[in-house]
């Protein structure tokens, strides 16, 4: 039998990971991708909290877990869209070079 | 012992995903960890969620990146550097995030929390809680995604030549 702790600490390193890798990484579709790993890190938690949790029938974090998927799903979509927008006006991704807004 | 195997797939799929450099190599490597991930909900008892994350991560999120990266095709050559010039900063401040984050949970209230039985919970049940107590939320998602599909195609789609 697991314990809880082993999900939350396999969680804060997909969360640590995403984090360092939408900070180092150059290309906006990597940042993106870091991004959404962060997001299934929380997801992983929910998961836990609501299978150890004391009231694991009120189904309450299930329900958080599937609405944070549609949610990230609609977040990939639209970022993908400006993503592929950019790269149409910049004819590249590399977020280093796109600074016209930079003071 | 499956946790294991689940855990250790994730994490070499997220940390592969962050570090090889062939954009679809990264890609490859995120529908590993996402499909851990997914294994790890199902072995929480969550099966449905388990198999959402399946089908819209890597059936859905992991496709459209693909088409993504094959759009933005870069001409430059590929020997350019692929990490930001303060990465050493990042790093740092991404493992300051997890020791803080190890350090909480090691030090909270959960590793005593007793192991309780497997909740049994059916699909029936979250399609009743879906259609009664989340009926709302249910609702604002669809016009959420609703929201989101017209305006990806709205931001991604060609201008048009003004005609005059």
């Amino acid at each position: 039998m697991t314990v809880p702790v082993n999900y939350l600490l396999i969680s804060a390193v997909i969360f640590a990971i995403g984090l360092a890798g939408a900070l180092v990484r150059r290309n906006a579709i990597l940042v993106l991708i870091g991004i959404e790993l962060m997001l299934n890190a929380a997801n992983l938690n929910f998961i836990a909290f609501w299978r150890y949790g004391p009231n694991p029938e009120a189904l309450t974090g299930v329900m958080f877990a599937l609405f944070s998927i549609g949610v990230a799903a609609a977040e990939a979509a639209v970022g993908l869209a400006l993503i592929i927008t950019v790269y149409r006006h910049f004819h590249t991704t590399d977020l280093d070079r796109i600074d016209s807004m930079r003071g | 012992m499956s946790f294991a195997i689940f855990a250790v797939f994730t994490v070499a799929g997220a940390l592969a995903a962050m570090i090889l450099r062939n954009l679809v190599h990264c890609v490859l490597a995120l529908v590993l960890a996402f499909t851990g991930l997914a294994g790890l909900y199902i072995q929480l008892g969550a099966q449905f969620v388990g198999f959402a994350q399946i089908l819209i991560y890597v059936g859905a999120v992991a496709i459209l990146v693909v088409f993504a990266i094959l759009l933005t095709r870069s001409h430059e050559p590929p020997s350019r550097l692929a990490v930001s010039p303060g990465w050493a900063t990042s790093i740092f401040v991404a493992a300051a995030v997890f020791g803080v984050l190890a350090w909480s949970i090691r030090s909270s209230a959960i590793s005593a929390l007793p192991i309780s039985p497997h909740p049994e919970i059916t699909v029936r049940q979250i399609g009743d809680a879906l259609m009664s107590q989340f009926v709302l939320p249910l609702e604002v998602i669809g016009l959420l995604l609703t929201a989101a599909l017209v305006g990806a195609v709205t931001i991604a789609m060609r201008e048009q030549r003004r005609m005059k």
